[in-house]
């Protein structure tokens, strides 16, 4: 009982090491933080100025203004049907590139073209995607929907491999054990297996193609981002509050129905 | 059952498989099976025991080139199989029904579409894909289930099986390749000791009634001795003991498992 108030020390040595490296480097990732802000000119003072901006742009908003609702819904539209024809396109594509770039099931000189590609597809950001391919094809709803086929390949591409990689081979083994061709190994032993994640990849892609496909239009590929960046330009902020709540609806509701498909699929 | 045991009868009078000098090495130099050579025939049942790591998996899997093998041959029905690549390959090792020690089933996959797997090698992708198997077949495996009780769980998903029915789902699946041969790695190694009789006892007598020969490795000796009429003993990757269960003494085992404390 007398040795709980003693600072004793354990007979064989601390049980958990200290790992000094990592430590020196969280201290070095804050100090980090700390420049950078400093550097940059982040400040409160700053902050606190910009909120008065920000209040008089909010008021400048209301009444909003859906008089040209023509205008929005033919917007609306186009930009549902951008991200629907890149997420179908984004999706059928995406199945056999994630499957050549499964390590565990194809050889080397398969994963490796494969994973280059879809690592091209994710080093831009669909912005730069959609600058590029306005230049290619010019202004318009093709360069939106070219941006997200890439967007969508370059993120389930990636995650359906790493699903592939991730499955039980015992199932694998006993059908080559069999005879089994190749096709008919992944028709039965791998898409079982990785079906309801691919179904869960693409209507979370489904949901980034919409979002995005709002803002392609700015950088003129097309959708509903045109109309805002213009109504922006011209300090149209009652129409731009039209315009934001409808992209605020139309997201809403997809994310009701990707909840429905995921549903039914689970 | 009994046309399919009728016909194989008039086409192919015994089945066997024969293993010539077979050599593995994963390091060169350091072989895991050296030069084993052994046959069996018709409807006799061989039980291949030694310790864990001795390379049994490694054997059974050397036999339908699931690990090719660095040199011997493997005959099965008199067709040497080791030379054999891509398509003829494939269609050789339908010959060779395998059973699995974790069963290796498709495990989002209905107990049918499981059984049916064991004919793949036969169907066109599109057609399996599409789920449109041969009406003789879709017969064939439902007298299967039939035949092991588990008709009434065709539509089940496979993993809502207990572990013997899986391993039934996975036996009936290698008998729906009309083998020439059964290979089962460890069947009962992770079955309860009553559950582990009842499959030793399907896989006997699904040997007699479609005249295949059977070789199992096995880590249960009583099992072995039990069940099979011929035990293969390795240890360090080369056969020490090869004969009829009832000649295995204690002085056997010891050769094979090294020590004596483990036996009674």
């Amino acid at each position: 009982m007398v040795a709980i108030t003693e600072k004793t020390k354990p007979e064989y040595g601390t049980p958990f090491k200290a790992n000094w490296w990592a430590r020196a480097g969280w201290l070095l990732a804050i100090l980090y933080v700390f420049y950078a802000a400093n550097y940059l000119d982040v400040s409160w003072t700053r902050f606190i100025s910009g909120l008065s901006n920000g209040a008089e742009f909010l008021g400048e908003m209301v009444p909003v203004n859906f008089s040209r609702w023509q205008l929005l819904v033919s917007n609306l539209l186009e930009t549902v049907e951008i991200a629907v024809i890149a997420s179908a396109f984004g999706i059928v594509f995406s199945l056999p590139i994630g499957l050549f770039a499964a390590r565990n099931l194809m050889p080397s000189w398969v994963t490796w073209p494969a994973r280059i590609f879809i690592a091209l597809c994710r080093s831009f950001h669909p912005v730069i995607f959609a600058i590029l391919f306005v230049k290619a094809v010019g202004f318009g709803p093709l360069a939106g929907i070219l941006t997200l086929i890439f967007a969508s390949i370059g993120f389930i591409g990636k995650l359906f491999a790493e699903a592939i990689e991730e499955i039980s081979l015992k199932p694998v083994e006993a059908l080559r054990a069999s005879g089994a061709p190749f096709i008919s190994i992944i028709v039965y032993a791998v898409v079982p297996q990785v079906q309801n994640r691919f179904i869960g990849f693409s209507s979370y892609q489904f949901d980034a193609n919409l979002r995005n496909s709002t803002m392609v239009g700015i950088v003129g590929a097309g959708g509903i981002g045109g109309t805002l960046f213009a109504a922006f330009q011209r300090f149209d902020y009652d129409f731009l509050a039209a315009i934001l709540i409808s992209i605020i609806g139309l997201v809403m509701v997809s994310e009701f129905i990707s909840l429905q498909i995921k549903k039914v699929f689970q | 059952m009994m046309s399919e045991q009728n016909r194989s009868s008039e086409t192919q009078p015994q089945r066997s498989l024969k293993i010539e000098n077979l050599v593995k090495e994963y390091v060169p130099g350091k072989p895991i099976l050296n030069d084993i050579s052994f046959e069996v025939q018709g409807t006799s049942s061989v039980a291949v025991i030694g310790p864990s790591g001795t390379g049994k998996s490694t054997l059974i899997r050397c036999v339908n080139k699931l690990i090719p093998p660095t040199s011997g041959n493997v005959y099965v029905s008199g067709e040497n199989i080791t030379p054999l690549k891509g398509q003829e390959l494939r269609k050789a090792r339908r010959k060779i029904g395998m059973v699995f020690q974790e069963f290796n089933l498709v495990e989002r996959l209905s107990v049918m579409e499981n059984v049916l797997c064991g004919r793949l090698g036969y169907v066109a992708p599109w057609r399996a894909w599409l789920r449109k198997y041969p009406a003789e077949e879709i017969n064939r495996a439902s007298e299967l289930l039939e035949s092991i009780g588990l008709l009434d769980f065709a539509h089940q998903r496979a993993d809502s099986l207990s572990g013997g029915q899986r391993q039934r789902v996975g036996i009936a699946r290698a008998i729906m390749q009309e083998p020439h041969v059964l290979l089962a790695d460890e069947p009962t190694s992770s079955l309860d000791p009553k559950t582990s009789v009842e499959i030793m006892e399907l896989l006997l007598g699904l040997s007699e009634t479609h005249g295949l020969p059977l070789i199992i490795n096995i880590h249960d000796v009583e099992l072995a001795k039990r069940f099979t009429d011929r035990v293969i003993g390795l240890s360090k990757g080369g056969i020490i003991y090869d004969g009829p269960p009832s000649e295995l003494s204690n002085d056997n085992l010891k050769e094979i498992y090294g020590g004596a404390s483990w036996l009674l």
